[in-house]
């Protein structure tokens, strides 16, 4: 054994060479490259340790797998061999925090320097504990220990797999003499590197009963140890190896080893990083939830009611059935998706439950640029109206402004501010809620007074979905959001709400008195019989409006501005009546504005530009039998009415702006005013030129010469008169 | 939006109002089919529906291998039966960009359009009116060809580019994370990039060249023309073009789903930066 110790130092030496090339140039399977690196060199003085440890490595790739086992038997084999040293050198000399498995490593190193064996044992205990799970640990192992000659045989021996513990037991145990575990070594190192994996398992089968327990608790404890988490970060070192190891893997860089610490920091910082990202995510679900929340207090508010309530709800519901409607609607390729109409049904529900409601009505959904409006048209019941509190605060406080300026008023009186009108009348006549989603609380809208609809009509802006945002165009609009979109459910209304031929008629009780403007009340028909479909698609004058149409003025119902005296508006009124009815003109400039009275067929509506107003359509041509009549409005995109004969429903999906195919020319700033009339005492001209001065001042010379040579001849003698005739003449000349 | 998950696409894109009707969607589902078959299509979109004052043209579209290569448009008045379109020229264009107006709905409808034209005989140079027949096909072909260039768009990561040149759905999208599904930045049109080359280096540095190879929303004018809402909670991002009206994006974010849909009547909305 002696004899081979010095081949085994040398093959030390150039095992040593050979795993620095190796470090270069390290690929894939460890042991795969200690074959060729090494073959050359040290097959001649390998002894049959080392040819035990090539064996492995010499071995094509599909043994692989077997691979492990040796230097697990190997590790195996070392703690046999360890095992009874161990038992000889029981007390170990003590190390610092060191466990059972650098005791047990210790023995076998007993023989070289106390220092370094510390090392040693890391190493030796990481690549014992390590290699079973982890072979890619090993140059980690490798790199961190260039370390003396006496240990370094057995550092560089143990930075192998776990075979080259097999060497420095053998290295070791020649001076102590475990004689029968050597020469079994040393059998199976003479024979062939193809039985070297059964040998392998032999060698495993042969060393497992003697140390099984203080191998698998050395394992463990440096498992343990290495899996402990440090105190500042939480990282252990177990994880980190594993993760550092794995990059590397996945990456193959060049030249790892130089920069294998900033691969190191990496992995740390990237740790780091993947918990932010879990904070993100924290923020962001929260509010898929708190809507999620919102929507189910709808769907759970009507366990809420008891049952007689739920019988009055049964009979009389102001609630429409959006889900038919929708059903009609879909047929014809308009329409929310399913459950967002039943969400839209929730809301409305909550609606009439929450309002003293007469009539409810989904009015339709206006797209906006942040979020949607979703409107619902509802009418009070009688004496329920809520009137807005807002107006009278108004008033309270111009009193009071009125009262503390003692400023000279002035006394330019504006045009006539139009009165809106009355709630229930005209374009007052519903009132509309709306909300961003359903289940999102439902916001009135104010009334709407004629300047904003006129000015409405000016003006086109996508509507934003903040009810309170202003609304910065020209001409300036009186409102901010909330009342453009009132203005504009308004004017859709006026303009697309329609209904078959019949279905309403006007009730009898108003026919004697004709009241201005034209009749704005209707009343369902009871003796309506339907319409054919085919005959609804066909012609136009079977469906009619039954919305007022809105005047140029802004109102329904035509209100003249022009007031003879303060007093009495009622009898003007009645005066005005009668001038209506005998349709004088005014004595001012305001002529009563007409528009098409109620209940008036959509045929008649005008053109646009060589469009019809109406495109209506079979909703469905390969059934014809079940089909219903639709209609869009190319005026109005995004208007929807639908019939199927009996039953009608108006919907309006879309941005809430009119059709133009021209493009929208904003109105002009209107002309410099004049600041006072032309006339005799003042004038403006402008002033005369150079040249025109000069002429003038000329001709004033003459005038004054004129003059002045008639007087001089008058009174003159004849010979001064000759000459200065002549003279003046001359002079005049 | 792919014809292979067109129901669910309708009903994510549904929350701008307009839809198929039940009958139509039965007669897409089983003609699309027909037609990926016959012409050979590696994939085929159904692009959208254009609203005419008679009838709807339904147009689908046809892709070969690379995502970005040439789109053979068909339309359909009844989503039965396809007929091909001609690909878009730029002459093409700038003829059809003075009809106004609705589409009729009749292919074969001819716009009249009355244009000035010099002739110079000698020295004497005659202004005669011409009346020139634009036909409606060719105006469908432009209008598409706009709104493609204009407004069609895709997330960022679903489609990847080869060293080689091909573009390919990306089979490993996962889809865009809800804070990038609100950022503009995170939408590429989807055609050739025009902008990108114009890009600053630095800018070009953060780029991954096989996923960023389209121009974003981002540098879009106007600005603001693209309106971002997250339906249904955070559960779908929509993005709806002001430019175009009645384009519709609809992306369920950390999914697969995303699409686009065009519903309107072909016309651009010039009127945008009055109404901003």
């Amino acid at each position: 054994m002696e004899s081979s110790a010095f081949p085994e130092l040398e093959e030390s030496h150039e095992e040593n060479k050979q795993k620095k090339k190796e470090k270069g140039a390290r690929e894939g399977g460890k042991p795969e490259e200690l074959a060729p690196s090494r073959s050359p060199d040290s097959e001649f003085e390998v002894t049959d340790h080392l040819k035990q440890e090539k064996g492995p490595t010499s071995e094509p790739p599909p043994r692989n797998d077997i691979r492990p086992q040796s230097p697990g038997s190997g590790e195996r084999d070392s703690g046999a061999t360890l095992a009874e040293p161990n038992a000889a050198l029981s007390p170990p000399p003590s190390k610092p925090g060191t466990e059972d498995p650098p005791q047990v490593r210790l023995d076998p190193q007993g023989l070289a320097p106390p220092t370094t064996p510390e090392q040693n044992f890391d190493e030796i205990s990481e690549a014992g504990e390590l290699q079973p799970s982890h072979l890619e640990q090993v140059p980690y192992e490798r790199e961190t220990t260039p370390h003396l000659i006496g240990s370094e045989e057995s550092s560089y021996l143990s930075q192998q797999p776990q075979y080259l513990l097999q060497d420095l037991n053998q290295d070791i145990n020649p001076p102590e003499k475990p004689a029968s575990d050597i020469f079994h070594h040393d059998e199976s190192n003479s024979t062939f590197g193809i039985n070297k994996p059964e040998l392998g398992l032999n060698q495993k089968g042969a060393s497992e009963p003697t140390a099984p327990n203080n191998l698998e608790i050395a394992v463990q404890n440096a498992k343990a140890y290495l899996l402990k988490k440090s105190n500042k970060s939480g990282l252990n070192l177990y994880d980190h190896l594993s993760k550092v190891l794995t990059k590397v893997l996945d990456q193959r860089p060049e030249n790892v080893v130089d920069i294998i610490e900033n691969i190191s920091e990496d992995v740390k910082k990237s740790h780091f990083n993947k918990k932010l990202d879990t904070l993100q995510d924290e923020h962001e679900i929260p509010l898929a939830y708190e809507l999620a929340e919102k929507q189910k207090s709808l769907f759970l508010h009507g366990n809420l009611e008891g049952d007689q309530e739920q019988e009055d709800e049964i009979a009389e519901t102001p609630l429409p059935n959006i889900m038919e409607s929708a059903f009609y609607f879909e047929q014809a390729g308009v329409g929310l998706s399913t459950d967002e109409t039943y969400r839209i049904f929730l809301a409305l529900k909550h609606l009439t439950d929450t309002q003293p409601l007469h009539t409810c009505r989904f009015w339709g959904k206006i797209l906006g640029i942040d979020r949607n409006y979703i409107v619902a048209e509802v009418e009070f019941r009688e004496g329920e109206d809520e009137e807005e509190i807002e107006e009278e605060d108004n008033i309270e406080e111009s009193e009071a402004d009125e009262e503390e300026t003692e400023l000279p008023k002035s006394s330019y009186k504006g045009p006539q501010v139009i009165p809106k009108e009355e709630n229930r009348t005209g374009a007052n006549k519903y009132t509309y809620f709306v909300c961003n989603e359903p289940g999102m609380p439902w916001v009135r809208l104010p009334s709407v007074t004629p300047a904003q609809i006129v000015i409405a009509r000016k003006i086109k802006k996508f509507f934003t979905g903040r009810l309170d945002a202003p609304i910065i165009s020209y001409p300036p609009f009186p409102g901010n959001e909330s009342n453009y979109l009132r203005a504009q459910i308004a004017r859709i209304s006026a303009g697309t709400h329609i209904s078959p031929l019949g279905f309403y008629h006007f009730g009898e009780s108003e026919e004697e008195e004709e009241v201005e403007g034209g009749r704005d009340n209707y009343e369902k028909n009871p003796d309506f019989e339907g319409i054919q479909v085919t005959e609804l698609v066909e012609s136009l004058s079977n469906w009619v409006h039954h919305v007022q149409h809105i005047l140029p003025q802004g109102r329904c119902n035509w209100f003249n501005p022009i007031q003879k005296s303060e007093v009495g508006e009622e009898e003007e009124e009645e005066d005005e009546d009668e001038e209506i009815e005998e349709k004088r003109e005014e004595p001012d400039n305001s002529e009563q504005e007409l528009g098409p009275p109620l209940l008036t067929p959509i045929s008649e509506d005008l053109e646009i530009q060589n469009t019809p107003p109406w495109t209506a359509q079979l909703s469905s041509s390969l059934i014809p039998q079940y089909a219903i009549a639709f209609l869009r409005s190319n005026l109005w995109l995004g208007a929807y009415a639908f019939s199927d004969g009996k039953k009608f429903e108006n919907l309006y999906i879309g941005w809430g702006h009119k059709y133009n195919s021209d493009n929208y020319t904003p109105p002009l700033p209107p002309l410099v005013q004049p600041e006072y009339p032309s006339g005799i005492e003042i004038k403006e001209m402008d002033d005369p030129t150079v040249a025109e001065e000069e002429a003038f001042q000329t001709a004033q010379e003459n005038a004054v010469l004129e003059s002045g040579k008639t007087k001089e001849i008058e009174e003159g003698d004849d010979d001064d008169d000759d000459d200065e005739d002549e003279d003046d003449d001359d002079d005049d000349n | 939006m792919d014809s292979e998950s067109l129901l669910l696409s309708l009903e994510l894109a549904s929350g701008s109002g307009q839809g198929l009707s039940p009958d139509r969607r039965a007669s897409l589902l089983t003609s699309l089919l027909l037609v990926k078959r016959d012409y050979r299509y590696n994939r085929v979109l159904f692009w959208g529906r254009i609203l005419g004052l008679a009838a709807d043209y339904y147009i689908a579209q046809g892709l070969g291998e690379d995502q970005l290569g040439e789109r053979k448009s068909l339309y359909s008045l009844n989503c039965m039966e396809w007929s091909l379109l001609p690909p878009a020229t730029e002459e093409m264009v700038t003829q059809t960009s003075v009809v106004k107006g609705r589409f009729i709905g009749d292919p074969s409808h001819e716009y009249e359009h009355i244009e000035m034209q010099r002739t110079t005989e000698g020295e004497k140079t005659y202004e005669d009116e011409v009346m020139i027949q634009i036909k409606e096909e060719s105006r469908l072909v432009s209008v598409i060809d706009q709104i493609d260039k204009a407004v069609a768009i895709m997330p960022r990561g679903a489609l990847f580019k080869t060293p080689f040149g091909p573009v390919h759905v990306n089979r490993t999208f996962e889809g865009l994370t809800l804070a990038d599904s609100k950022k503009l930045s995170s939408y590429f049109h989807f055609v050739e990039p025009v902008e990108l080359k114009n890009k600053s280096l630095l800018e070009k540095a953060d780029l991954d060249p096989s996923l960023d190879f389209m121009d974003s929303l981002e540098n879009d004018i106007p600005k603001g023309s693209w309106s971002i809402q997250m339906e249904r909670g955070n559960a779908l991002v929509v993005l709806r073009s002001l430019l175009w009206p009645g384009l519709t994006f609809y992306h369920a974010p950390r999914t697969k789903n995303h699409g686009y849909i065009y519903v309107g009547t072909g016309e651009k909305n010039i009127d945008l930066p009055f109404m901003l």
